[in-house]
């Protein structure tokens, strides 16, 4: 079997190291070897941070080579592009509809990319994206905070190899006793939310 | 059967610790080590774990428990075992009574760190062994080895990790359960010949420790954890810690020789392999350690040539630069990028560089420092980041402490401006203690300035000394930071809430005016510590009243953002505040010449009793 390569990304304070601790977990319960490497510089809040998730039947480097990424899962927008050269060319690209403004943006220096710049940057490396309302539709489930597991049940929908369940009793198992139902439904929606795309294996 | 989970390297050395019966662990917190001590206190009262002041009381502390008879673990940054060298060097010449193992987590890349220092020199410097983990399992069953080793050779032994090593994931079996506890406390064995180094003691001790290495140079020849693994001969691989992995994943049909020890290294085991392989290369992170070894011992080998000698690798380096030489084949090289190459994003993205926060309370502090014009010589810490734009506020950063040194020799060489230090708490009583010292002792006019946020902020609010808690969660005795500075002889302090720019600015105006040394502690607990986050509200604007002069925008606060509204007049942008991000530390209401930025309508702002 082929190793599944995945790179979580986001901002600090928006729930990827939580989002990854559940990839990772889901991964051991379907019984793969798994590593996982968080990348996260000085900030408490506000950088870049990513999260390196391998599952395969020996896994060796914690790190994934560029080039050997699978699926591409970012919480926010900008956060897709900086590692859009990491993917393969036939990856699959999942953003969340965050957008968190850098400094040099919200100060006037920088231009934030709109969603034609995201789609075209993507495009170019990948045929497979998909851009969800991740924000709306865990509105629509009672917390807007939920927006990572909303991805991450759009993300379960390109995993074929895994069942639901296992995703649902994981994050059961890595959210507060009180929001499992809500981050459950949100799973949920995230995962109606796109079709059955086809494997991109 | 043994249960297994998903866990970090630090998890993994704190658990091996809890297995191998270790019962005092003492550390100073370090990116990338901190973690190992803030899971190891949630084993209970099995083991007695401690934020010490700095790495070298932790390691006198682990070195006192070893001497004593328990198994004992001292955990620091690579940075950190500069400041605990001098321990490293004596408990080696001493060796111990129970098993001591020095975990040394360096930080290749410099993630969060002022260098990348390779401690496995201080390993060969200091005649002490140097395992170093390739995964999660290895770093929690090395935790056993290293005290195995220990008490069997009678000296400390280095547990290396790097970043990689403690910040990734792999599947660990566990142990059920932990070495069998002593009943009733040992009875301290004395022997001053072996304890007491003094020069004719130390002596008699050098001989010792030159035949002690040896004896492991002997031992790792059949170290469980050096092995050599047989593929194609054509290449052969020396490599350990974390570039193993790197190595399996680019070279899956390499022949490998795998090292836990770097230090010594089993000279008849590679002269073995070298012999059996035509092509022989080293795959290491930072220094050519091992590559220098095998050189020294006449074997022709390959290894920075290759690969660099700065900066952490990755499959993608080692793929690349074995690509450049030969070492790959290209359908090999294509294997992981079909595309037969790299593609570059052409568009250049906004960086998100580090921040001070969103209600940072040093902010206010260097809004006044620049109000002053003052140079000022900085430490290692959050307030580090006060370097960066628009504030532009802190002129140096060299190591934990240094800050008031500096400054007192800058105040003693003489400038045309004014200086100051800039220290946070956790810093000050590290290092920053002694330099203060001196500075009240051999009296200069420097001016010291503790940033005291209740808190080791960077490394994700540790205890220490002033907070009142321990790392095992006991109440404790909170020093009080001015009580402490007056008794060095400090005659001028001010505590003043860091939040108040006219009572920071007042505070230093009299500092810097007074003759001698003064110091102002700048008070306000972090404002991400759960009881400052009860009291976040956020701020907002007078769009009427405000002009777009961006004033706010200089206290370079990610709350402040620039609006899309102009002004009539002046054609600039208004300010906008985001209450996502705003906490209400009002120091931009503060600045605002025009009141266009709404204060609280509660004070957030504390009168200089409820400060003190």
């Amino acid at each position: 079997m082929k190793d599944m390569n995945f790179l979580l990304a986001g901002v600090g304070g928006q729930g990827t190291l939580l989002a990854s601790n559940v990839v990772a977990r889901v991964g051991v319960r379907a019984g793969f070897d798994v590593k996982k490497a968080e990348v996260h510089g000085m900030a408490q809040r506000g950088g870049s941070v990513s999260s390196h998730l391998r599952w395969g039947e020996k896994v060796f480097s914690p790190l994934i080579g560029r080039g050997e990424v699978d699926y591409l899962v970012a919480l926010e927008r900008l956060e897709a592009l900086r590692y859009i050269d990491m993917v393969r060319p036939d990856a699959m690209v999942i953003v969340g509809e965050m957008r968190i403004l850098p400094l040099s943006v919200s100060s006037g220096t920088d231009v934030y990319p709109d969603d034609d710049v995201v789609r075209g940057v993507v495009e170019r490396a990948t045929g497979n994206l998909i851009l969800i309302p991740s924000l709306s539709l865990a509105e629509g489930v009672g917390n807007i905070r939920a927006h990572n597991i909303v991805v991450l049940g759009a993300l379960s929908r390109c995993v074929p190899q895994v069942s639901p369940d296992i995703w649902l009793q994981v994050i059961a198992e890595s959210v507060p006793e009180r929001f499992v139902e809500v981050n459950q439904r949100a799973f949920e929606v995230g995962r109606e939310a796109i079709g059955a795309p086809a494997p991109s294996q | 059967m043994n249960t297994r989970e998903l866990l970090s390297g630090n998890e993994a050395v704190a658990r091996g610790a809890y297995e191998a019966g270790v019962r005092v662990a003492a550390a100073y917190p370090g990116t990338p080590s901190t973690e190992i001590m803030e899971s190891l206190a949630h084993y209970g009262d099995a083991v007695y774990c401690e934020w010490s002041p700095n790495e070298k009381v932790a390691l006198d502390v682990a070195i006192g428990a070893a001497y004593a008879g328990s198994r004992a673990m001292a955990v620091m940054k690579h940075v950190g075992l500069n400041v605990a060298a001098d321990a490293l060097f004596y408990v080696s010449m001493t060796g111990l009574e129970a098993g001591l193992v020095v975990v040394s987590a360096d930080d290749p890349s410099m993630h969060s760190s002022q260098n990348e220092q390779d401690n496995r020199h201080y390993a060969r410097f200091a005649r002490v062994p140097c395992l170093e983990p390739s995964d999660g399992q290895e770093a929690k069953d090395m935790v056993r080895g290293a005290l195995d080793m220990s008490e069997r050779f009678d000296g400390p032994v280095m547990l290396r990790l790097t970043t990689r090593i403690s910040h990734s994931d792999s599947i660990v079996d566990l142990e059920d359960a932990r070495l069998v506890e002593r009943i009733t406390a040992p009875k301290y064995r004395i022997d001053r010949r072996k304890y007491v180094m003094v020069p004719g003691n130390a002596r008699l001790r050098h001989p010792i420790i030159e035949q002690r290495i040896q004896q492991v140079k002997e031992f790792a020849e059949t170290f469980a954890y050096n092995r050599a693994e047989w593929r194609d001969a054509s290449l052969g691989i020396v490599t350990g810690g974390i570039a193993y992995q790197y190595a399996r994943e680019v070279f899956p049909d390499a022949s490998i020789l795998k090292l836990g020890m770097t230090y010594p290294l089993p000279e008849q085991m590679i002269r073995e392999f070298a012999s059996r392989v035509e092509r022989l290369i080293v795959i290491e992170e930072l220094d050519p350690f091992i590559e220098d070894a095998i050189r020294v011992m006449g074997i022709p080998v390959e290894g920075k040539a290759i690969f660099p000698i700065c900066g952490e690798l990755d499959p993608t380096i080692v793929r690349e630069r074995a690509s450049e030489v030969g070492l790959l084949s290209r359908s090999v090289t294509l294997s992981g990028d079909s595309r037969g190459g790299t593609m570059h994003v052409d568009t250049s993205l906004p960086a998100r560089p580090p921040l001070l926060c969103p209600g940072c309370p040093h902010r206010g502090v260097f809004v006044v420092t620049n109000r002053l014009k003052l140079v000022v010589n900085g430490d290692i810490g959050c307030y580090t980041l006060g370097f960066l734009p628009p504030l532009s506020a802190l002129h140096t950063c060299g190591c934990m402490g240094a800050s008031i040194g500096q400054a007192h020799g800058v105040s003693k060489a003489g400038i045309a401006q004014k200086n100051v230090a800039v220290i946070g708490d956790s810093t000050f009583f590290h290092t920053g203690m002694p330099a203060l010292l001196n500075v009240a002792y051999n009296q200069s006019d420097t001016v010291v300035i503790i940033l005291d946020n209740r808190t080791t902020a960077m490394t994700g609010h540790q205890h220490h000394p002033g907070t009142g808690t321990t790392l095992m969660g006991q109440p404790a005795h909170a020093v009080d930071i001015e009580a402490l500075v007056r008794a060095f002889g400090i005659g001028t302090v001010h505590t003043v809430d860091s939040y108040s720019l006219k009572e920071v600015e007042a505070a230093l105006r009299d500092c810097l005016e007074a003759s001698g040394p003064a110091v102002v502690i700048a008070r306000r607990e972090c404002a991400l510590l759960p009881e400052a986050r009860r009291d976040w509200v956020a701020l907002s604007i007078d769009n009427a009243q405000c002009n777009g002069c961006g004033l706010c925008f200089q206290v370079g606060c990610p709350a402040i953002v620039r609006s899309e509204e102009q002004d009539g007049k002046t054609g600039r942008n208004k300010a906008r505040i985001d209450p996502l991000l705003c906490t209400g530390c009002e120091v931009c209401a503060q600045v605002c010449p025009r009141k266009a930025i709404r204060f609280r309508e509660e004070p957030v702002l504390r009168k200089e009793a409820e400060v003190a």
